[in-house]
């Protein structure tokens, strides 16, 4: 086992050079560049610039960037934004609190919606409700997320009133019941095509238990079937979901760039989308590298699980 | 003259003219009178409270995130700084200098500039303390110029600071210095530099990284609050201001980066004024119609302009440029796709500056005289219905930022007037952050559309945009981008710098606006007119075209109850 962690541990590192070397030579390959902002206002003059430019290393060949940039990161100085002025750090620090909120709420959401769902259609297979579960299912992966953001707001904000049309709380206002009415909308969009996909795993995950030799003997053992669905089949069943859980991370923080940026939630992914505009070079590798991070993270948990499900899966490690 | 039965350029358009134009008109005499000068006319105006009371949320489609008013901001940036901190003067909305820390403005006059220009002299008022209850002095002042002028510090810009030398604290309370050379625009300069305490910053191992930068601390009406990252500010009265006010107890900058939403806040009220980028054009119309809320047309000294880069064969000859020029159907662009709202201007300077020559030429849509005059130059139609010259077609690009609809479609409407007199324009264009970098600074575009100022701070000084030795790709450094050069022109920049009498500047201003409409180094095609929305109730808004924003006075503003 621990030498199976520490393997992956090398192969984790291995990755996130190669993702850092892939993002800072896409970023700084691409034309434009983070002075760019104050060339447009014809306030500083080519003097200013080339002296920011300067002091910024911004000047000095790419690979000796890059070895600056990465000595900083090993050291534990992410780096200051061009644009803020503040570490790197201390930004991310400063908008994941937004992110986190959202997301660990629409992934509470989803899996309690999803499971229920999926348990129910794969109790009631066939029923009126699986099927109406699985169209539903369709049809939420199908919908674009700015898109479904866009009719929320439409119909519950502008229509009828009833939902905030953006922002974390209202100015003025922190209490914890206005910061969840804002929570609510955005929730519900990264919310569905989360609750879609765990709906089918749960479904199929349950029916493959359903189906095993044990739950037969149970049942000919004249076990209540309240008692076999609930302590021989969900908890075999659930073990799987926890594992996709963690592979989930990804499409979440996708999911959340998109939501911000419709419902103005003052997050991660909002900051990422204005950091790429400003060219703003050292936040936008912080969140490359974070993001990566946390995606390494979330599939090395979701690998350590699957060999808590099965034993079987640890032994080959 | 625009042709205004085009179906083309004006579907939609003739049902609701005149209601604009009626509109357009009532909105720009409040350019003048303002939104809260225009509700103050209907209704006596209520005294400010006592005691800082009641809250402004400040609506921001950028967010403030440069604090330190000494580096690099833009200008919404510039909401932060004028609130928190104070400059030695400030310009106001007439284009005067109001004394802020300094207890008068020096002149030759009053004898705070002498020697011609040379040596400088300021007294400071003696009753200004810092947020955190520390008097403030002279050192803070040369603090201040020093630093802008120090090594390593990533100062915004240096422009009037570098002819700084000498500077001698003369008492707590005055100052002087020499410039190594007259230069009128400092004056200016000044008003826009904001002072900086000594007692924090100096004490700092690297300004650039110092915890100040993040938390300010200023003698400015607001004292810094909190910050929300990527959500808001909140300024908090500094009850110990030297000046009238402030009024408001907090002030909220909210950070809304999509102009819709911005605009859909103001309208249901959870944001009280919206500036700087403003009210879409597209919801003017129905903005100026809100109730309880009053929607102008605030004053920029930008301008939108075609700029070519006279490195362009095509673009190097003046009878191309005129040509070009007389083709364009200006009204066209502002009426069909600003909605009315802007001015067409032939100058380069804002036509509320003191040095704005009204006399210029105004152009007129003329394809047979553009035609003439490419005929006459030598440029003769090719089978494709594109003029040549010596083997070199009439064909090049025009850039702009991707994504501004507005933009693109006037690129449309300019394509196609151009297309008739056998010029082929392309459009190229690039997202703000490739379009605005070394394409623009190193002049790499064939011509730009472009919003642009062409001033000194709020001086109106171009040189650092038309002056021949202000060519970056020729080692200058300025921004002459479009790579003008003239030799009257530079001449009368050089003695409009280094003279201090307002009337014998302005008559050298007027003559080098003459010669720019000649020359054409830029197109001039209107000045910005950003739309503002204040709530009813607002008192102390005003705008500034001499102000980068129009929250400059925010000290002065209260709620009348």
């Amino acid at each position: 086992m621990i030498g199976f962690l520490l393997r992956r541990l090398g192969q984790a590192l291995l990755l996130l050079l190669i993702v850092s070397v892939i993002g800072f030579a896409i970023l700084h390959l691409a034309p434009g560049g983070p002075l760019s902002q104050f060339a447009a206002g014809g306030d500083m003059t080519q003097a200013d610039l080339d002296r920011i430019a300067e002091q910024l290393g911004l000047n000095r060949p790419l690979p000796v960037q890059y070895a600056e940039w990465l000595w900083r990161m090993l050291s534990g100085d992410w780096g200051r934004s061009y644009r803020d002025q503040q570490p790197v750090l201390h930004i991310i620090a400063s908008h994941i609190g937004a992110t986190l909120e959202l997301m660990l709420t629409s992934t509470l959401l989803a899996m309690l919606l999803g499971a229920w769902v999926g348990i129910l259609g794969a109790i009631k297979r066939y029923s009126i409700f699986d099927s109406l579960a699985t169209i539903g299912a369709m049809i939420a992966l199908s919908i674009p997320t700015f898109w479904f953001g866009l009719v929320i707001i439409y119909v519950f904000s502008v229509g009828l009133g009833w939902l905030p049309a953006g922002n974390r709380y209202t100015v003025g206002d922190g209490s914890f019941l206005n910061q969840l009415h804002h929570l609510i909308g955005p929730c519900i969009v990264l919310a569905l095509v989360s609750t879609a996909v765990w709906s089918r795993y749960m479904r199929s995950s349950m029916l493959d238990v359903i189906n095993q030799d044990y739950v037969r003997t149970a049942r000919a053992k004249g076990v209540p079937e309240r008692s076999i669905l609930l302590r021989h089949v969900l908890r075999n069943a659930l073990l799987p979901m926890i594992t996709i859980t963690g592979l989930h991370v990804p499409t979440l923080l996708s999911g959340a760039l998109v939501t911000e940026t419709v419902f103005t939630w003052p997050g991660m992914g909002r900051l990422f989308l204005d950091s790429i505009s400003y060219r703003d070079y050292p936040v936008v590798m912080g969140i490359l590298m974070f993001s990566a991070m946390l995606v390494l993270l979330g599939s090395l948990i979701a690998d350590l699980l699957y060999g808590v499900a099965d034993p079987r899966i640890a032994g080959s490690h | 003259m625009r042709d205004s039965h085009d179906p083309r350029r004006f579907s939609n358009w003739n049902l609701n003219r005149r209601d604009l134009f009626g509109l357009g008109a009532g909105a720009l005499a409040a350019t003048y009178g303002l939104a809260a000068q225009a509700q103050t006319a209907a209704k006596p105006t209520a005294p400010p409270p006592a005691k800082p009371t009641g809250v402004v949320v400040v609506g921001l489609s950028q967010e403030p995130v440069s604090f330190n008013p000494l580096m690099p901001g833009v200008e919404v940036d510039e909401v932060v700084w004028t609130s928190v901190f104070n400059s030695l003067w400030v310009a106001e909305p007439d284009g005067t200098l109001r004394p802020d820390l300094a207890l008068a403005v020096p002149s030759e006059a009053n004898g705070g500039i002498s020697d011609g220009g040379l040596a400088w002299s300021v007294k400071l008022r003696d009753n200004v303390k810092w947020h955190d209850g520390t008097a403030f002095t002279a050192e803070d002042v040369k603090y201040s110029l020093e630093l802008i002028n120090t090594a390593g510090f990533k100062a915004r810009t240096r422009v009037g600071h570098a002819f700084v030398r000498d500077i001698l604290v003369k008492g707590p309370h005055e100052i002087s210095w020499r410039m190594e050379k007259a230069y009128a625009p400092y004056l200016a300069m000044l008003a826009n530099t904001h002072i900086v305490p000594k007692h924090i910053l100096g004490k700092a191992a690297d300004p650039n990284t110092a915890p100040f930068n993040n938390a300010p601390v200023g003698t400015g009406p607001f004292r810094w609050g909190t910050r929300q990252p990527g959500d808001n500010i909140t300024l908090v009265a500094n009850e110990s201001y030297h000046g009238d006010g402030p009024y408001l107890e907090k002030a909220v900058l909210k950070y809304i980066p999509d102009l819709t939403a911005l605009y859909a806040q103001f309208r249901t009220g959870q944001v009280d004024l919206v500036i700087i980028s403003g009210i879409p054009a597209n919801f003017y119309q129905e903005a100026i119609k809100l109730p309880g809320r009053k929607v102008a047309v605030a004053p920029s000294g930008n301008l939108e302009i075609i700029m070519p880069n006279l490195g362009n064969k095509a673009f190097a000859e003046k009878a191309v440029r005129h040509a070009l020029y007389a083709a364009m159907d200006k009204q066209a662009i502002i009426d069909a796709i600003y909605y009315g709202v802007p001015k067409p201007t032939e100058s380069f300077a804002p036509r509320e500056s003191w040095a704005f020559n009204p006399a210029l030429p105004v152009q007129q849509r003329d394809l047979a005289r553009a035609n003439k005059l490419l005929d006459d130059a030598g440029w003769k139609r090719s089978g494709s219905g594109t003029r040549m010259k010596n083997g070199v077609p009439l064909e090049f690009a025009v850039s702009t930022t991707t994504g501004n609809q507005l933009r693109e479609q006037c690129q449309q409407l300019i394509q196609q007037d151009w297309q008739q007199v056998g010029a082929k324009m392309t459009i190229n264009n690039m997202p703000a952050a490739v379009i605005w970098g070394e394409f623009y600074v190193r002049s790499k575009f064939e011509s730009l559309l472009v919003g642009t100022t062409f001033r000194t701070g709020v001086d109106p000084d171009p040189a650092s945009r038309f002056a021949s030795d202000a060519i970056p790709v020729k080692g200058g450094s300025g921004g002459n981008y479009m790579q003008w050069e003239n030799a009257e022109a530079d001449a009368l920049m050089k003695e409009g710098q280094e003279t201090f009498d307002q009337e014998k500047r302005k008559a050298i201003y007027f003559r080098l606006q003459e010669i720019v409409r000649e020359e054409l180094p830029i197109l001039p095609i209107f000045q910005y007119a950003p739309i503002e929305g204040v709530k009813e109730g607002l008192i102390g808004y005003r705008p500034n075209i001499n102000q980068r924003q129009n929250a400059w006075n925010m000290g002065s503003w209260y709620w009348a109850k």
